[in-house]
């Protein structure tokens, strides 16, 4: 399996910082009003970010 | 792999319109994969809401989708069902719109124990008109119109659709996601009313009012408060005191509405050939 | 070969009338004086495979046949005042999302509980103005049991037409009169179906109107799928707040019965020729109306009886036409004054308009609208 890729799509993203609050090994952050994948190479692909995103932001690949 | 949310929305609708944080778009995506896993035919579904946020769902997914007055979502989802029976019928809604002005529709949907699968999503708060107490308003809670704190009880929204007659209830949170579409999907394969709560967060109208800081708060809460219905047997009451349990916390089998109906239609039939 | 014929309450009357329009789906909830009609269909929709429910309150009785609606059946309720109000909200739904139904109004006094089981005719102004916003209407007040047999079936081919609630006004007395009636073979009367798209399914748009002023609308459960709302939409049924849009969507709706008067509606005339008093009545009180015609000609007074059968839209031009030959207007009616209001406005009180209203639970006699009459001659 390939490593995972994690997508934010700033177009849906609200800002309500549930995926960098909630991601077990700290992929995102907040920069300004959106979240971005701060730390692509730490993801587990353990979806829990896209699944509480509210916005369809979240894309795990 | 990401989910393919795309094939069940309609295109161009998104960004939706609930603000930063409601989780009325965590169960959308429940809800959807939930069909998705129970092979639902989007021209066979209807998805049928009454008035507020929640109720805005069905305007983004790709099925036969109707927006109906306040608290008049299932009376309308029962027409439906009844004229075609073949159809798969998903209510979806708030609790101000499905316990307040449409309570009378909910019990009796229950009662009749008629094939449809209710989501509703508790977030104890009309949201939409700017944050009023709704009957799922904890005590004493702080909105804008109990300035003073609500004096009011609250209704148990499982343990009034056990009560009315529901032959498949179920509890979870917005902070729950994989237990969304779970439930959803148990409710969809159960026959007969299902009704899934889903506890949800409203940080605009009801978390600012009531000292959350933040969305992650709220959602902190949801999780901390949740006890599932099969620990609880182990628990003390004191330990479960301010939680609420989830998981499936009811399910019978017990005649159908719309079977029930086509019997009446063999019995009319019978008679007038006699 | 001889007609079937069978003696009928005017209520058993509409519900025959509704099934013979071919309606699938009733969702009632029981009302003195309408729930003869709710009963017939609990025993004859089953029997041809339809669907009767007795929902837990008026308004879910409502919702349930719009519901029904969309999925093609042709829908219907049946209640009287109160149950009335109680409905309003979703008539202006319908109204709206454009979902054709009927709604059967036996009326009775009021406001509020009245006398249940007394005749009135004061919903008028409810069926026209009832529910909020600007909002198309029809309405329909039969007189005999004939007529509300065959005008609940114009009532459903008018709904299906024009995609719109369509309400028919019965009253305590007529509801409840029984009288022989000549039974239509299929075919006898006109049935309207509901036209269906012919876009691809894709393509389809549930308020397009493109082709028209009354759009197709499809049935959940077949091939088209669709968004349906009460707040204002555009052409594809999607919420909109865009200026035009919405103005152009509420003036289409006016527009499908305002383009159609015509076709809509629907008059009696009685010894009109020469007449230099006209007595307006509808439904039951026309009854009497035309039996004081006659006592009226006897006693040399060229009297004539103009009888709306549609009061909304209300037949304004020929109103307005014969109000230039006469002397005076007389309007019996069964409430204090409501489609007298329609008659002034239409005939600009070219001449004198007298109303005689009654609300004690009798009906209005010849003999009464005689007097009143040879009073203002």
């Amino acid at each position: 399996m390939n490593n995972p890729t994690v997508k934010v799509i700033e177009d849906y993203c609200k800002g309500c910082s549930i995926c960098v609050e909630f991601c077990p090994t700290e992929v995102f952050d907040m920069v300004g009003f959106v979240a971005q994948v701060v730390r692509p190479e730490a993801c587990t692909r353990c979806m829990l970010c896209e699944l509480r995103c509210p916005d369809f932001a979240v894309r795990v690949y | 792999m990401a989910f393919d949310y795309e094939q069940y929305l309609r295109p161009g609708k998104l960004p939706h319109i609930w603000c930063p944080g409601c989780g009325h778009g965590i169960v959308m995506k429940g809800l959807l994969r939930a069909i998705d896993r129970c092979g639902l035919q989007k021209n066979n579904t209807a998805i049928v809401s009454g008035t507020g946020c929640a109720s805005r769902l069905p305007g983004y997914v790709d099925f036969n989708t109707l927006h109906t007055a306040h608290g008049r979502a299932v009376a309308f989802a029962t027409g439906i069902k009844m004229a075609r029976p073949e159809m798969d019928v998903l209510v979806v809604g708030g609790d101000g719109d499905g316990i307040a002005i449409g309570g009378n529709h909910f019990i009796h949907a229950c009662r009749r124990n008629i094939d449809m699968t209710y989501v509703l999503m508790n977030n104890y708060i009309y949201g939409m008109t700017g944050g009023q107490f709704s009957p799922c308003t904890p005590t004493g809670d702080r909105t804008s119109t109990t300035p003073y704190g609500n004096p009011d009880p609250i209704f148990d929204v499982a343990k009034l659709a056990i009560g009315a007659g529901a032959t498949f209830v179920a509890r979870t949170t917005a902070f729950h996601a994989t237990q969304i579409d779970k439930l959803i999907t148990a409710g969809l394969r159960h026959k007969g009313m299902a009704v899934i709560e889903v506890l949800d967060d409203c940080p605009t109208t009801f978390g600012r009012r009531n000292k959350f800081r933040s969305v992650v708060e709220m959602m902190k809460r949801l999780k901390d408060i949740a006890v599932p219905v099969q620990t609880a047997g182990q628990m003390s009451p004191e330990q479960l005191q301010g939680k609420i349990l989830t998981g499936i916390l009811h399910q019978e089998h017990k005649p159908e509405y719309c079977d029930q109906y086509q019997q009446v239609i063999a019995r009319a039939q019978t008679a007038a050939k006699s | 070969m001889a007609k079937k014929v069978a003696l009928l309450q005017g209520n058993e009357a509409c519900a025959y009338g509704a099934l013979y329009a071919g309606c699938s789906f009733f969702g009632g909830y029981p009302i003195t004086p309408s729930t003869e009609v709710a009963e017939v269909m609990s025993v004859e929709l089953p029997k041809v495979g339809g669907t009767f429910i007795q929902m837990e309150d008026e308004i879910g009785a409502m919702a349930s046949i719009l519901g029904a609606a969309l999925t093609g059946a042709k829908a219907f309720t049946a209640t009287s005042g109160p149950g009335m109000s109680l409905k309003q909200e979703l008539i202006g739904y319908a109204c709206i999302a454009e979902i054709p139904c009927v709604i059967v109004n036996v009326m009775r006094g009021g406001p509020s509980t009245g006398m249940p089981t007394g005749p009135s005719q004061s919903d008028v102004m409810q069926a026209r103005w009832g529910t909020h916003g600007d909002h198309p209407a029809i309405a329909i007040a039969p007189s005999s049991c004939q007529e509300i047999f065959s005008e609940t079936v114009r009532a459903f081919n008018l709904a299906e037409t024009y995609r719109m609630p369509v309400q028919i006004l019965l009253d305590e007395i007529n509801g409840h009169m029984r009288e022989r009636i000549e039974l239509p073979e299929p075919g006898d009367l006109e049935v309207v179906n509901r036209q269906q798209p012919t876009v691809a399914p894709e393509d389809y748009k549930p308020y397009d109107h493109a082709q028209g002023d009354i759009p197709p609308l499809a049935s959940f459960g077949s091939e088209y799928r669709y968004h349906v709302t009460g707040l204002n939409k555009a052409a594809d049924g999607f919420p909109t707040s865009k200026p035009e849009l919405v103005d152009a969507e509420e003036r289409r709706q006016l527009r499908k019965i305002e383009a159609n008067r015509s076709l809509i509606e629907k008059n009696e005339e009685y010894r009109l020729e020469d007449a230099e008093v006209i007595l307006v009545a509808y439904g039951t009180i026309s009854r009497s109306a035309r039996s004081a015609v006659d006592h009226l000609r006897k006693d040399g007074i060229k009297a004539g009886l103009f009888r709306p059968i549609t009061l909304w839209p209300f037949p304004e031009k020929r109103m307005t036409d014969l109000a230039e030959q006469a002397r005076a207007i007389v309007v019996p009616e069964m409430n204090l004054g409501q489609l007298i209001l329609e008659i002034e406005r239409v005939t600009r009180r070219v001449c004198p308009v007298a109303g005689i209203g009654r609300v004690d639970g009798e009906p209005i006699t010849p003999a009464q609208i005689v007097a009143k009459v040879k009073e203002i001659l």
